[in-house]
């Protein structure tokens, strides 16, 4: 076979995405108006799933394509699965939403919503199956581009425009940054392929300061896209200003690609003794996000703000997974995303579902009061969410937080797994007064549920999963988790 | 005789000048969105000034594929900034404040 062919062959589910959004966007424009979004939405799903399905068929082991550009790997594979969930799931639940009129009488409801996500989904899996630094940086765009639009979808509301305006000079600032880093680790390493940089880096008699500058940079423009403190101002505003359905999938998919990005590139380009350098920044980026995400989190009192600030903290503890830079670690870290993008997900599903007694979205916590009267099954779903956000034990979000100290203690890294466990503390606060306004406040308004049955569904679901029923599902995760790690680590 | 010293110290002088572009800058975003071009092509003479150094070609095709997304990075910008100007009628920095972080 002609290695170009082969190469496609290997890069399968971006194929099918690359074909499928250009299928989906002529599917749009040659449908009638007012059945070309769901039609749309609908294929969009069934090319996610079909770019799912054919990570069934590829080949064990690693193959890389594209003269070292491309590499598919059981950590690719992994996170793809998650993140073609996510954008799936993003798709549907944006459904109801799309089909509403805003304040002004417009509809929101224009097909290009789930081309756009399927872009982004290409782009996520093309960062997390990234070996160069060149793949890496075209993938990231390839996100984030469709993300600016998607923030500011809703084009009449300033607050959305005004959201997809912040989201988009920060980001573009943060690319540059990243940028900036990738050429100081091209010119001081000697290459942009990953691999190839790990020998180049370890063949040097001394440590090069141009290359550090290289490692600092690259970190701080990830780190943005994964919202860690001190890169983390845009996401409380853009969470708040988006449509709820693009927070939604903002929180979810977007971390999990930018957290393998991260690890991949980090564990396989600089191991060794460049380890020890990288590991002291993330250790204080995930002290600085697990201590600020629980802290600012207590005064909010928009429910979307408070997410926001739950992510940060989220983040903060899956780097705890990644600090130790060990093969436990990383495969703890796989383990938390999966279980954070169901609760993430699961929590902007409640508070889209949820509409005052006008139709109007509900933002604020206050407007929560008494939810346990009016709404109780999307009550108790929600209070599952926090419980496991939190991390109370029976829950299923206790084990991978459990997972990351253990990976954090086993490497001597006490005092970050105890700061860890702090903040812990400290952001269960927030969660646990917000059930606490759910289930003991006096009823403010008689809350509506929008009566999505698809929605529905998937709270259901994600309240399953995260519950202790979802406990069941940890053996096979472990195994998977562990796979898709040792996948990063020569053997 | 002019070496790679000369271009990363123009290129750091770039970059820090697009940095400060927009964080000092409290007036216009379109005056951020030339400050973000500038960013890019500071790390475009990074990447060629380093290509040529190491004689490899890498860095050159790398500057290609940076310049296609910073076209692509400036459309998507200049169409919100008008959806933004829509709904607001201004394109002042400390006007953009309906969500404070």
């Amino acid at each position: 076979m002609h290695p170009i062919l082969a190469s496609i062959a290997i890069a399968g589910p971006e194929t099918i995405l690359t074909l499928g959004s250009l299928a989906a966007l002529m599917l749009g424009s040659f449908t009638p108006q007012h059945r070309a979004l769901t039609v749309t939405s609908l294929f969009a799903v069934a090319i996610l799933a079909v770019a799912g399905f054919s990570l069934l068929d590829a080949p064990a082991g690693r193959s890389i394509a594209f003269d070292g550009l491309y590499v598919a790997d059981d950590f690719s594979a992994f996170l793809k699965v998650i993140i073609l969930a996510a954008a799936a799931a993003s798709v549907l639940l944006a459904l109801p939403w799309l089909g509403e009129r805003g304040p002004d009488g417009i509809s929101f409801g224009r097909f290009e919503y789930p081309v756009l996500l399927l872009l982004a989904a290409l782009g996520m899996a093309m960062m997390v199956s990234a070996n160069d630094l060149l793949s890496l940086y075209v993938g990231l765009e390839l996100a984030a581009l469709p993300s600016y639009v998607l923030a500011a979808f809703a084009r009449n509301d300033a607050r959305s425009s005004e959201a997809g305006l912040k989201y988009f000079v920060l980001g573009a600032l943060a690319s540059g940054m990243l940028l900036y880093g990738v050429t100081l680790v091209y010119g001081f390493a000697g290459s942009t392929q990953l691999d190839v940089i790990a020998g180049l880096v370890q063949g040097q008699a001394e440590r090069s300061i141009g290359l550090l500058f290289g490692i600092v940079f690259l970190l701080a423009g990830l780190a943005f896209k994964v919202s860690a403190v001190p890169f983390h101002m845009w996401t409380p505003d853009v969470y708040e200003g988006a449509p709820t359905p693009v927070a939604a999938f903002f929180s979810a998919a977007p971390k999990a690609a930018a957290l393998g990005l991260m690890a991949r590139v980090l564990v396989v380009a600089f191991p060794g003794a460049v380890a020890a350098d990288w590991q002291q920044i993330i250790m204080v980026i995930a002290i600085a996000s697990m201590v600020l995400g629980a802290v600012a989190a207590v005064a909010q009192t928009n429910v979307k703000r408070l997410l926001a600030y739950s992510s940060i903290a989220n983040i903060g503890f899956a780097l705890v997974g990644l600090a130790p830079a060990s093969p436990a670690g990383i495969s703890a870290l796989l383990f938390y995303i999966s279980v954070y993008v169901a609760m993430t997900l699961g929590s902007f599903l409640v508070v889209l579902q949820l509409r005052r007694p006008d139709g109007s979205p509900v933002e604020a916590m206050a407007d929560l009061a008494g939810l346990s009267k009016s709404q109780p099954r999307l009550a108790l779903a929600l209070a599952i969410f926090m419980f496991s956000l939190a991390g109370i034990p029976p829950l299923l979000g206790f084990w991978p937080k459990f997972a990351v100290f253990q990976a954090a203690i086993a490497s001597g890294l006490l005092g970050l797994a105890i700061i860890g466990f702090v903040a812990s503390v400290i952001a269960a606060f927030y969660y646990l007064r917000l059930i606490k306004i759910m289930y003991f406040d006096e009823p403010a308004l008689a809350l509506a549920s929008s009566g999505s049955p698809v929605n529905g569904a998937m709270i259901a679901a994600c309240a399953i999963f995260c519950s202790p029923i979802g406990m069941l599902a940890m053996s096979p995760l472990a195994v998977a988790t562990a796979r898709a790690a040792a996948a990063l680590f020569p053997a | 005789m002019i070496g790679l010293s000369h271009y990363l110290a123009v290129s750091a002088a770039l970059f820090v000048l697009g940095v400060f572009g927009i964080f000092l800058n409290r007036r216009n975003i379109i005056i951020m969105l030339m400050a973000l071009e500038l960013i890019l092509l500071s790390v475009n003479i990074n990447l060629v000034a380093f290509s040529a150094f190491l004689h490899q070609v890498h860095g050159q095709i790398f500057a290609m594929f940076v310049l296609t997304v910073a076209a692509g990075e400036a459309a998507i910008g200049l169409a919100i900034l008008v959806i933004h100007f829509r709904n607001r009628g201004t394109v002042a920095v400390d006007q953009a404040d309906l969500m404070k972080g």
